[in-house]
Formats: C-alpha cells, sequence, structure tokens
C-alpha cells in the first residue's frame, strides 16, 4: 500500500466554507460526492469527455472530475445545490422542470451550470450560441431539444423581469 | 403539437414530472449517490482475455490486504442465470472459463474503491488461452479450440429460426419483378450517461438492492435463484435512474455480487461500474448482416418476401434468442406481405454480449427493409413513397405471420411528415438529399419472458384521509411512467397528479410490473391504473351518493370534487362506509399470438406507427454529412402527457441519427476499440438538428385512453431515412451503418469507376437454416366486434 499525501484544504461551495482534509490526488467530483455529500454533481466518463461533472468556478463553468481541490482553494465553487436560492428555484430550473428538459435528469445538473454561466455573460444567446456554449454537455435523452427551448425560456424571463425566485413547484396544478 | 384533451381534465395536458423538480435540483438520488454507514466499496476483476479456460485463481495476497472485508470468486456463486429461461449461461463470477474481454472473474469489498482496486489487481490468474470467435464468418466454421458456450450448434452457432408464412414459391413465381440486396448494421451501445451501479444490504436476514435497473422484478428472480434465497428475503428497489434504452434490463453480475458481498461482511456493499466497464457489461444493439428478397407486381405490390439475418451475438445468450426473432417479426406490421419466410440465425463470438437496444432486433432489418423497396421502386420505375403507400398495412387487419394490428396511423404519419418536408417537391441538387422511411413497433410485448399466466402489470391504489397513493412496480427510467401513473389516477379521481403520492419499483411494497422495456409500461401499467382507479372512484361516488341520498349517476367527480363534497370528505366518507379504502387493477395482455412454435416475439396489444423526413447535404469531396432538418409523424394512439411524447419522439430521433451516422463498436483481438465516451461518437448539441414532431393519435381500442407506446418506435423510420437522403443528395447507396465519410467517399469513388454505386457488404454467408415452419396464414380481416378472437 501506497503512502498517501493529505493536505488540508479550504474550499468555499455554494458560499459556505469548509475545510478538509483530503488526499491530494482525489479529485474535486470526488471531494464533493463523498466527502461534502453534494450528489447532486454526477460522473459520466471521470475523463473530462460527458460535461456531467461540471460546477462552476468563479462562475465558469469548469470539469469537476479533471480538477483538484488544491487548484481552487479560495475560489467560488458553485454546485447544483447552491443554484436555487432556498426553496426559490433558478429561472433556468424552472424552465427545464416545466419543460421536460430533464428526461433521467442524470446530465441536467452540469447542464444548468454551464448555461447559468451562458446567461450571465449573454442574456440574449442565439440557438447557435446555447448549441455552442453547451457542446461539451453529452445528454442521451432528450436530443437537446427541450433543452434549447428550456434555455431560451429562462433567458427570455430573466430578460423581461429583474431575477428573482419563483415558488419551488414544477407547476403541477396549473395549465403551462 | 396536434395532441388533444377532449373531455379529459388531466389527460393530453403537457404537465411537468412529478420528480422535476428534484431532478433540477440534484436531490433525486441515484444509486451511486447512497452511502449507507459502514458502506464497503467493490471492484470487479475482469477477463483480459476474449476466450480462455481459467486453470486457477489465487486470492490470497487480496485477502491479506488491510482494508478487504472480503473476496469471493464463481466458486461461492456457481450457480447459473440468464434473462431468458431458455439461456441460463452467465455466472456472476466465472471460474471455469471466460468468452470475452471484461467477463467477471473475482470481486473485492474494502473499505474504499482504491484499496478494492489494488485487491482486484492482486489476484492471480492462471488461464489457458483459447482461439477466440470473433466474426459472424469464424463463428460458423469449425474453430482451432473448442466452441464458447456448450449449447447451440453446429460450430458457434446459438439459434436458428426458420418460419414461412403462406406459399412464398407461388408469391414469387406471380412477381413481375424480383430483386435481392444484402445490408449491414454494425453494433452499438446504449451509452447511458449514468454508469450502472447497485448498492445491497442484509439486514434480519434480507437482502436489500437498490440498483440502476430497467427491471427490478427480473432482478429480484435472478437474485433468488443465485443467493438460493426465497424472493420473500429479497428486496429490489429501482433508485432514480439515469437512463438505460435498454442496457440496464438484464440481471448484471454486479447487482448479484454486492448482493452476495453485503451478506458475508454484515455491511452495506456498492459497486459502481468504471465507463470503460459499462462499454464491456454492452447487452446493445446487435450486429447484423442481412439478405432480403422481394417480388413485386409492375403496380408495385408485394407478392412475396424471404428475409435472412444474421446476428453477432457476442459471448452470451442474455436477450439474443428474442432478437433474432424480432429481426424477422415485424416487417409485416408496416407493409402488407403476403407471403413471408424468416431465416435467422444468432452465434456466439468473444465478444461482449449483444442484447436489447432501443428498438430492440428492428432497427437492422427496418433499414434493410426500407432501402429495398426504394430499390425496387426505382428498378420498376415508381416514386419510392408511391410503392410503399401501396403496400401499407391496413387498420384492423392481421399479418401473414398472425400480428393483430389494431389501430394504424401509418396514412396520417405519412402525409404529415411529407407535407411539412415539401419533401415531393423538394430540389434536385447534387449534395442536398432528403429521405424518408416509416416504420412501426410492440406496445409491449404480449407474451412475458418466462411463461405464467399472471397479469404483466399491476397497481393498488390507497385512499387514507384524502391522500391518495399509487403503488406500482412500474420503474421510471426518465422515460415518464411515473407521470403516467399519476396522470391516469388523478384523471378518474377528479383531483391533480401532482395531489398523487407515487410509490414504484420496490419489489417489498409494489404489486409487479415486469419492467421498463418492450415499450410496454404506458399500455400495461396505464391500463392497470385506469382499473384500480375506477374501483376506488365506484367507492368514494358511492359513499357522496349515500350521503346526499342522490343516486350514483348524479355524482359528479372532477376538480377535487365528489358530488357534494371536497376529495377529502368523501375520502372520509368513503372509508367509514368501506372500512380502509384499497382497490387494485391488473392487465394481462389478450391471447393473440399465432399457432405456431415461435410465435411468442412479436405479438403486441397495439403497434405504434411512425414515418420520417430527413433533410441533409452530403460533401461529395469529404463524404461529411450535415444534417439540415428531421420532420417526424409519430402515431401514439393518444398522448397522454404530449410533453413527454415529444421528448421522448426526439430523443429517439437523437439516438436514431447518432446510429445512422457515427455510433459504432468494433473489437481488435477482443478489446473494445472506442471505450470511452470521447472516442465513441455520439451526437452533441452542435451535431443534432432542428426537429419537428408531430403527434398523431388513432386513439387505440385498447390503450388506456387509447395511448400507445412513444419511447422505441421514432428511432426506426431515422436511419433509413439518412441513408436514402445520402442516396437522394450523391446517388449512391450505403447499405451499411453506420453511413460514414469514408464509405460515402468509397461508393461514389466506386461509382466514377462504372463500378456498382454502392458501398456495403457483397455476400450474405451460407448458413444450415433448418427447413422452415411452415405456417398457414389467418384471415386478414380482424372481427372488428372482438379483435382479440383468433
Amino acid at each position: 500500500m501506497r503512502e498517501v499525501d493529505r493536505h488540508v484544504v479550504a474550499l468555499e461551495v455554494n458560499g459556505e466554507h469548509a475545510e478538509l482534509l483530503l488526499p491530494v490526488h482525489k479529485t474535486l467530483l470526488e471531494v464533493l460526492r463523498e466527502d461534502m455529500q453534494l450528489t447532486g454533481t454526477k460522473h459520466g466518463c471521470e475523463l473530462g469527455e460527458c460535461g456531467t461533472c461540471t460546477v462552476l468556478v468563479d462562475g465558469k463553468p469548469e470539469l469537476s472530475c479533471l480538477l483538484l481541490p488544491v487548484q481552487i482553494e479560495g475560489r467560488a465553487i458553485t454546485t447544483i445545490e447552491g443554484m436555487a436560492k432556498g426553496s426559490d428555484l433558478h429561472p433556468l430550473q424552472q424552465a427545464f422542470a416545466e419543460l421536460g428538459a430533464a428526461q433521467c435528469g442524470y446530465c441536467t445538473p452540469g447542464i444548468l451550470l454551464a448555461a447559468k454561466s451562458l446567461l450571465e455573460s449573454d442574456p440574449q444567446p442565439t440557438r447557435d450560441g446555447i448549441r455552442e456554449a453547451l457542446a461539451g454537455n453529452l445528454c442521451r435523452c432528450t436530443g437537446y431539444s427541450k433543452i434549447l427551448d428550456a434555455v431560451e425560456l429562462a433567458g427570455d424571463r430573466m430578460m423581461s423581469s429583474p431575477p428573482r425566485g419563483v415558488a419551488q413547484s414544477a407547476g403541477g396544478d396549473e395549465e403551462l | 403539437m396536434g395532441a388533444s384533451n377532449n373531455g379529459f381534465s388531466v389527460i393530453g395536458k403537457p404537465l411537468p414530472k412529478p420528480d422535476a423538480v428534484s431532478k433540477v435540483t440534484g436531490r433525486a438520488i441515484y444509486a451511486d449517490d447512497m452511502l449507507p454507514a459502514r458502506t464497503l466499496h467493490c471492484r470487479i476483476l475482469r477477463s483480459p482475455h476474449p476466450h480462455a479456460r481459467i486453470v486457477s485463481i489465487d486470492t490470497s495476497a487480496a485477502r491479506r490486504m488491510p482494508g478487504v472485508q472480503a473476496v469471493i470468486t464463481g466458486a461461492d456463486l456457481p450457480i447459473k442465470f440468464g434473462i431468458l429461461p431458455v439461456t441460463q449461461d452467465e455466472r456472476a463470477l466465472e471460474h471455469e472459463k471466460v468468452r470475452y474481454v471484461g467477463d467477471p472473474i473475482a470481486a473485492v469489498a474494502a473499505v474504499d474503491e482504491e484499496i478494492a482496486a489494488s485487491a482486484c489487481d492482486a489476484i492471480s490468474v492462471e488461464y489457458e488461452v483459447l482461439e477466440p470467435v470473433m466474426s459472424i464468418d469464424e463463428a460458423l466454421v469449425e474453430t482451432k479450440d473448442e466452441r464458447i458456450q456448450d449449447y447451440g450448434g453446429p460450430n458457434n452457432i446459438h439459434k436458428l429460426v426458420a418460419l414461412e408464412f403462406g406459399d412464398v414459391d407461388a408469391g414469387f413465381a406471380r412477381a413481375d419483378h424480383t430483386r435481392e440486396d444484402v445490408f449491414f448494421f454494425q453494433g452499438n451501445t446504449h451509452l447511458p450517461m449514468e454508469q450502472h451501479s447497485a448498492v445491497a444490504t442484509f439486514v434480519d436476514g434480507r437482502v436489500t438492492l437498490w440498483s440502476s435497473t430497467q427491471v427490478v422484478h427480473y432482478v429480484h428472480r435472478a437474485l433468488a435463484k443465485v443467493l438460493e434465497l426465497p424472493m420473500n428475503r429479497i428486496r429490489v428497489i429501482g433508485a432514480a435512474h439515469g437512463g438505460g434504452f435498454g442496457g440496464k434490463t438484464d440481471p448484471f453480475a454486479h447487482e448479484i455480487i454486492v448482493s452476495k458481498l453485503a451478506m458475508l461482511t454484515g455491511r452495506p456493499v456498492k459497486c459502481t461500474l468504471t465507463r470503460e466497464e459499462v462499454f464491456y457489461a454492452h447487452r446493445g444493439r446487435h450486429p447484423v448482416l442481412m439478405w432480403v428478397r422481394t417480388g413485386v407486381t409492375k403496380d408495385g405490390r408485394i407478392t412475396a418476401m424471404h428475409f435472412r439475418s444474421a446476428l453477432d451475438g457476442g459471448a452470451y445468450g442474455s436477450y439474443g434468442v428474442a432478437s433474432t426473432f424480432y429481426t424477422g417479426a415485424l416487417q409485416t406490421v408496416t407493409y402488407d406481405i403476403p407471403a413471408y419466410r424468416f431465416e435467422g440465425c444468432r452465434v456466439f463470438t468473444n465478444k461482449p454480449p449483444c442484447g436489447p437496444k432501443r428498438g430492440h432486433g428492428t432497427p437492422q432489418p427496418r433499414f434493410a427493409l426500407e432501402l429495398h423497396l426504394e430499390k425496387i421502386a426505382h428498378d420498376i420505375g415508381l416514386d419510392p413513397v408511391e410503392l410503399k403507400q401501396r403496400n401499407f398495412v391496413k387498420p384492423m387487419t392481421r399479418t401473414v405471420n398472425w400480428l393483430r394490428v389494431t389501430s394504424c396511423g401509418l396514412e396520417e404519419c405519412t402525409e404529415r411528415v411529407l407535407n411539412a418536408s415539401g419533401f415531393r417537391k423538394r430540389e434536385k441538387k447534387r449534395g442536398h438529399g432528403m429521405g424518408f422511411a416509416i416504420s412501426s413497433y410492440l406496445s409491449g410485448a404480449g407474451t412475458a419472458i418466462y411463461w405464467n399466466d399472471m397479469p404483466h402489470s399491476e397497481v393498488q391504489i390507497k385512499v387514507d384521509r384524502g391522500g391518495v397513493t399509487a403503488y406500482c412496480g412500474a420503474m421510471d427510467i426518465g422515460q415518464g411512467s411515473d407521470s403516467v401513473l399519476a396522470a391516469i389516477v388523478a384523471e378518474e379521481l377528479g383531483i391533480q397528479p401532482a395531489d398523487v403520492r407515487l410509490v414504484t419499483a420496490d419489489t417489498d411494497t409494489t404489486p409487479i410490473d415486469l419492467g421498463s422495456y418492450s415499450s410496454r409500461v404506458t399500455f400495461m401499467a396505464g391500463n392497470a391504473a385506469i382499473q384500480a382507479a375506477r374501483k376506488m372512484r365506484e367507492m368514494l361516488v358511492e359513499a357522496a351518493a349515500a350521503k346526499m341520498g342522490a343516486p350514483v349517476e348524479a355524482v359528479a367527480v372532477g376538480g377535487g370534487r365528489i358530488g357534494d363534497f371536497s376529495f377529502e370528505d368523501a375520502s372520509i366518507l368513503a372509508e367509514a362506509r368501506f372500512g380502509t379504502l384499497t382497490s387494485a387493477g391488473s392487465y394481462t395482455p389478450p391471447k393473440i399470438a399465432g399457432p405456431y412454435k415461435g410465435s411468442g416475439v412479436g405479438p403486441s396489444p397495439a403497434y405504434s406507427y411512425s414515418a420520417c423526413v430527413v433533410d441533409l447535404d452530403a460533401d461529395p469531396r469529404t463524404g461529411l454529412v450535415h444534417l439540415n432538418k428531421v420532420w417526424i409523424a409519430h402515431d401514439v394512439g393518444r398522448a397522454i402527457n404530449p410533453l413527454l411524447v415529444e421528448g421522448q419522439v426526439e430523443g429517439s430521433v437523437y439516438m436514431g441519427l447518432g446510429e445512422a451516422l457515427m455510433e459504432e463498436q468494433e473489437f481488435r483481438k477482443g478489446l473494445h476499440k472506442w471505450p470511452s465516451m470521447l472516442e465513441y461518437k455520439s451526437p452533441t448539441f452542435l451535431d443534432m438538428p432542428e426537429v419537428e414532431t408531430f403527434i398523431v393519435e388513432t386513439v387505440d381500442p385498447e390503450g388506456p385512453y387509447g395511448a400507445k407506446e412513444a419511447g422505441q418506435g421514432p428511432l426506426l423510420p431515422v436511419i433509413p431515412a439518412v441513408s436514402s437522403a445520402v442516396f437522394d443528395a450523391l446517388g449512391v447507396w450505403i447499405d451499411e451503418i453506420p453511413v460514414t465519410p469514408e464509405k460515402i467517399v468509397e461508393a461514389l469513388r466506386r461509382k466514377e469507376k462504372g463500378e456498382a454505386a454502392r458501398f456495403g457488404p457483397a455476400r450474405f454467408p451460407s448458413i444450415p437454416y433448418p427447413a422452415c415452419i411452415k405456417v398457414e396464414p389467418p384471415a386478414k380481416e380482424l372481427d372488428r366486434a372482438a379483435p382479440a378472437s383468433i
């Protein structure tokens, strides 16, 4: 058995500060899921190929399977658990739920975060602009159509009204 | 678009899924998200050889490693299992011989995954390497070493099928034109975003397994058999599901292994496959070589068809016997073929086992059939669409191979996509093409995987002080089966889907549903839910009527009210009157299989129909294809939730495009050439064109509110439509899937040299098919009053 070098690493995840004693080779993906119980971040390949494990670092999408926590100490990490404000869904989450943009839902957290970053830099992206921004995220269920629709809808809503929380209901009672 | 909700309050509405919020907030718990206290991590040692005898396994070094809690080999799990009763040929761990790279040999449970992996490395296995069999051609001849499996044969043939319906020779004799073609469809895999994962516990003498599976019931059965425990000591729960597409429809070795390790260690044990292991676990699309000969009259009416298939099955049976029959079953469900001969063959090879992928065994023959008919139309100077339309099956008929067709929206689907795409008026321009194809698929297999007379799906409903809970074994794999259950129960009880609590896919608490395969859940669980909900409604109505002093006919149900009462008050009245409020419903498909051996594959209580037009540009210089747009119409009978139907249709189109243009697997010396998500090409956001979807509603006489399937059928026409569009663009036939740039360029080169303007297989091998079982065709028209009667 090899000796494992461990370091104390300070991480800022979803606005919360955490200090963890971690083997240096453990990826951010593993640390989020296994040490911080933030299992909303999923894994599809652990080789940086599928985009499933996308998180935001200082607002920009990064693949958590390719990052080591020591690389990003002190930077703001956002996972899917940090996307809603309390029980109020982010407009992207609301639009994904309404339009059926999540089928199995496994790629959804990574795509939502990548889309959040996109809309923050370009609130009204073209459809091709959305495709370009999300091209690193694979989805096997939806054929991408409803995801594109949902990002457009969320962008429109965020433009027409200042970002504010929407009640955390997918609207099961109302006709949409 | 196009869905209606006449007279319904919930059915036909585009409602979000019941679990939509948990999925967009990262709170849905998939199997690998579970980490019960004291969980041990399991890794599996797999064979590095495609074909070898195991001489010895030494696990002593692994057992001594700190942190290792248990090491097991095939001696611990010797009992064989398999999804089909006729092919119980797998072991969770193999200790006699390995048959593909990736065959499991030993498993370790350790305190963390790294230690488990190191311990696997410390296991030493001595092999006697055998000659591998890597292709259909090699499997058909005698090999130097022993056969892969000790059943089937001759040589490495697994299964041979030969059926003849009607007088095929006479049909060919009266044809004005006959044509033969050979096609090949390369194998590909499901590539779910979620790797397979399972967690087991052993508490109070009971095994509980949470798994990423499509079939909790069949996993339950396999565990009982291999672990030698009564089924009542085993509980299988479907965790939130990260995508299946048929790839999680077999009981898998890792599910049995973690259960055994939990029994041995008394601790929870988890195993999550790596992405590379998922490629080797496979059970995906069979590579299929096909030969087809069809006779037509000069006005394009089919007089006879003879179809041969050869499936490269990989190392084990899996669903392969069913897959083999499926390559010959559904040709007749779209085209009226008065005489039909089918000869099928599946071989074993030293590759990961193939099984069911979306469309199970039917995308390959659908590709061949659609292109073949188009070529015949060109031969006789007829418009291909016209030739196909002249042969369309009609509703309420029975095919020559005894399949019962009830509702059928082929004509309407065809018109919708042709009109919307402007297909008939398309501009002829080199490098730009449009292709058209149609298809059909089952709404659930009409027979169970193991023979029994029990229902295929059951639903229970409990109403308790206004709270409604529906219980069903159905597994929501993302397709929306939970939505269907909630919508139906809500519709019948006059409440909203969000008011219905769902308990699904748990063998302890839910009545059976056979699983999410063969597009069966909406049709079967849907009908069971209607029956259960109507019984519950009767009790609520009767109690309300008694209190109102009115006849039951006067009690309106809807808008959260039962007659004069709120739903909650009515439920209190009913509970006081009847005691505990429970109801149950079940669904058993009609017995409609034909009177011949092998008739169990193909019958379905209803068939969906699809039509598709693909518009693309194909560059004659590079062979690169750029997809412009896809139009697809799908006859779903009735859309219970049009939003989800569209999602299934669009997802099917996507998966079909991936198979048509890029997805394939090849093996070199038994190793997968591309076992990663980067190298195994699948369409990204940038590859996917716009899709225009038309929902066609034919209101099936036996479907729930008339509904049929949507999850698989729409994939089928996309693949031939792509190849047809390439022909339209460049005048060369690509008779082999995937349609890659290399193949297009090579076909153009051959055309320039004056050779046949095609790329595809040159020949079909000689296969020792047995004499055909001859089957008399049934009467063609169904008895409309009693369509189920034969």
